[in-house]
């Protein structure tokens, strides 16, 4: 167990070097930080001791060593944009993401697993037939256009909720919450819903496939001669068996809600580090840039880490005979 | 010739064609977006790019079909009174085209890195490999924004607004690549060892040639499946980055420009502005995303 998991440690290593190395690069080369910092007229000897004071002088080892150094303690500089510390700007900001994000996660799963098991059961049916078509939809529409058609029916036509914004928050400690008031949790509703639309059909396409695959098994065939009733041998012995690779997806899919929340949070104008990312994007803000690309590696190399070993805890094939096959 | 076609009307692809509506449907559709888009030029009732036809009294005006609506703008116009049918079918020409571009440069570059991984192995292999899954640990779109937001950083303003168009097709084919490449790659392992490789490598075939004209016709059934597709994911991506507003240039409208610039009147009451280039660019994505699906299974031999 500790050998596996320091082994996983290692191969993540190299992921998050290649990261701060490619961050660091954009730090270093790309713009001219100094003559955003100083704006329009300055003069040499004031572009000199910016320089100094920036460590720009130094060589690319020692600047990257320094960078790294940095980095670990949370420190990236000032954003060009809004000349505030990086770090301040997006320990703001996380709150909002991660609420939005884990929300649209447990709306998706919630959702996409009995919709599955119920599609996996009745295969003909019309409700089964009516939701892999919405899910076919589901994967076409892009989460902006999802979005859209969301605020255009609940917010300009119905006016039920509101399209922008984050509602009213209350502060706990360094944390901004939305879930404790009204306006807060009903603002909190469209953007969920229209980031967990594409994982929870694709959680429901998951599920139908694993349950059709389990559902042929003899286990099955054996538990339903035993006699036992259809909710035992559906819940109980198939669906048990379809979960860890709708654990694997769904930890993985963690990362891509956070990067489709750049989209989301877009279009309702949502607070969170999604909107500062595609703002700074749009403005060449490399600070801030490069400290979300390695804050989102960080955030995915250890949701993988976390599914790996959940892999091993749920699957007790795993942990024996290991060293054949598998990746 | 017509044996070409006699075969193809004889073969199972033809036959599961036929024998699918949706798959015949998706596919006239698919006809449609591509023929309105390409002959937009020709058959786009106005045109859109033309600033002495435009006239400020049209702007807002309604779809044909509503009280306010004038009959010659089917689909009601813009804040600039620009005809939306026009605009829509423009904007999917640049859509297609760069969803196309894109999906081949990731196809070309996959494909040939696949293939040196697969066939010379070794060294290579591991670091192409290893590259490859560090950039799947991200989404694509990511990758693409952050290649978009370097290259916007590095080129001045000018120059980018000239090469944007190319700025955006790199982004997204340099963010799908490792899909292609794995793809090959699993095949050329497979396709190495068989006799008639190891046939060609007795003879003393170049192994730059046995590559390129004896395994790769062999490995590209799955990269014709792949680039379908794929085809509709970098659409989609495309209309993400514009929709952002990194994107194609607004002087070249996609449809996820005019869906950007739509939104703006959504609160207003225009939904048509932002709504009828949402519906061509899903029934574009759509039609393409359901044809891969079929052609998927229609050349898989296991599902038949």
């Amino acid at each position: 167990m500790f050998a596996f998991i320091l082994s996983r440690i290692l191969q993540a290593l190299p992921v998050m070097f290649t990261v701060a190395l490619i961050s660091f690069a954009m730090f270093a080369y790309v713009g001219d930080p100094v003559a955003i910092m100083l704006g329009q007229d300055y003069t040499q000897a004031q572009r000199d001791a910016l320089v100094a004071e920036l460590g720009l002088d130094q060589p690319f080892w020692v600047q990257f060593a320094t960078f790294v150094v940095n980095a670990a303690q949370g420190e990236f500089g000032l954003s060009y944009r809004l000349s505030r510390p990086v770090a301040e700007l997006i320990a703001e900001r996380a709150p909002a993401t991660l609420e939005l994000a884990f929300t649209a996660a447990g709306i998706a799963l919630l959702v996409g697993v009995p919709m599955g098991v119920y599609t996996g059961l009745y295969r003909n049916s019309w409700l089964s037939r009516f939701f892999l078509t919405f899910s076919l939809v589901g994967v076409s529409l892009p989460t902006f256009l999802i979005g859209i058609l969301l605020i255009l029916v609940f917010a300009v036509w119905l006016g039920w909720l509101p399209s922008f914004g984050r509602g009213d928050t209350v502060r706990i400690g360094f944390w901004t919450t939305g879930f404790l008031t009204v306006s807060g949790l009903k603002a909190l509703i469209l953007p969920a819903i229209t980031l967990g639309l594409f994982q929870l059909t694709l959680i429901m396409r998951l599920v139908r496939a694993e349950m059709l695959e389990v559902l042929r098994t003899d286990y099955i065939k054996f538990a339903r001669a035993r006699g036992l009733p259809n909710r035992v041998v559906h819940f109980g012995h198939a669906l048990k068996n379809t979960l860890v690779p709708v654990i694997t997806m769904v930890g993985l899919q963690l990362g891509a809600i956070i990067a489709f929340a750049i989209v989301t949070e877009t279009v309702f104008q949502w607070p969170g580090m999604g909107l500062l990312f595609i703002q700074s994007v749009g403005a060449a803000d490399i600070p801030v840039m490069s400290a979300y690309l390695l804050l989102i590696a960080l955030v995915f190399v250890t949701i993988n880490l976390i599914v790996d070993l959940l892999y091993y805890a749920v699957d007790p094939r795993l942990r024996i005979g290991r060293g054949k096959g598998g990746h | 010739m017509a044996a070409a076609i006699r075969r193809f009307l004889d073969s199972d692809l033809w036959w599961s064609f036929t024998r699918s509506p949706v798959t015949v449907l998706s596919a006239i559709v698919a006809a449609m977006c591509i023929l309105g888009a390409a002959f937009a030029p020709w058959i786009a009732p106005h045109n859109p790019f033309d600033l002495a036809s435009l006239n400020l009294i049209d702007a807002f005006k309604p779809p044909a079909w509503h009280e306010d609506g004038a009959r010659e703008f089917l689909l009601g116009t813009d804040n600039q009174g620009r005809d939306m049918l026009s605009a829509i079918m423009y904007g999917a020409r640049v859509s297609l085209l760069v969803g196309i571009s894109a999906t081949a440069f990731a196809t070309l570059l996959g494909v040939t890195l696949g293939l040196l991984a697969g066939y010379v192995g070794g060294t290579l292999d591991s670091l192409l490999m290893r590259i490859c899954d560090i950039q799947l640990t991200f989404p694509s779109i990511l990758v693409a924004l952050l290649v978009d937001g370097v290259v916007r950083a590095i080129l001045p303003r000018e120059v980018h607004a000239e090469i944007a168009l190319f700025v955006v097709i790199f982004a997204i084919g340099i963010s799908e690549w490792p899909k292609f490449a794995r793809t090959v790659r699993g095949s050329t392992l497979v396709e190495r060892n068989k006799e008639y490789v190891q046939a060609a490598r007795v003879i003393g075939v170049p192994r730059a040639r046995i590559m390129v004209s004896h395994v790769l016709p062999n490995v590209m059934g799955p990269v014709l499946v792949v680039a379908t597709l794929n085809l509709g994911l970098a659409i989609l991506a495309e209309a993400t980055l514009s929709f952002l507003g990194v994107g194609v240039p607004p002087t070249q409208p996609s449809l996820g420009t005019l869906i950007r610039i739509g939104n703006d009147f959504l609160f207003s009451g225009e939904w048509w502005i932002t709504i009828f280039p949402g519906l061509a660019l899903i029934a574009m994505v759509l039609s393409v995303n359901l044809l891969g699906d079929w052609l998927r299974d229609a050349l898989n031999p296991k599902l038949r």
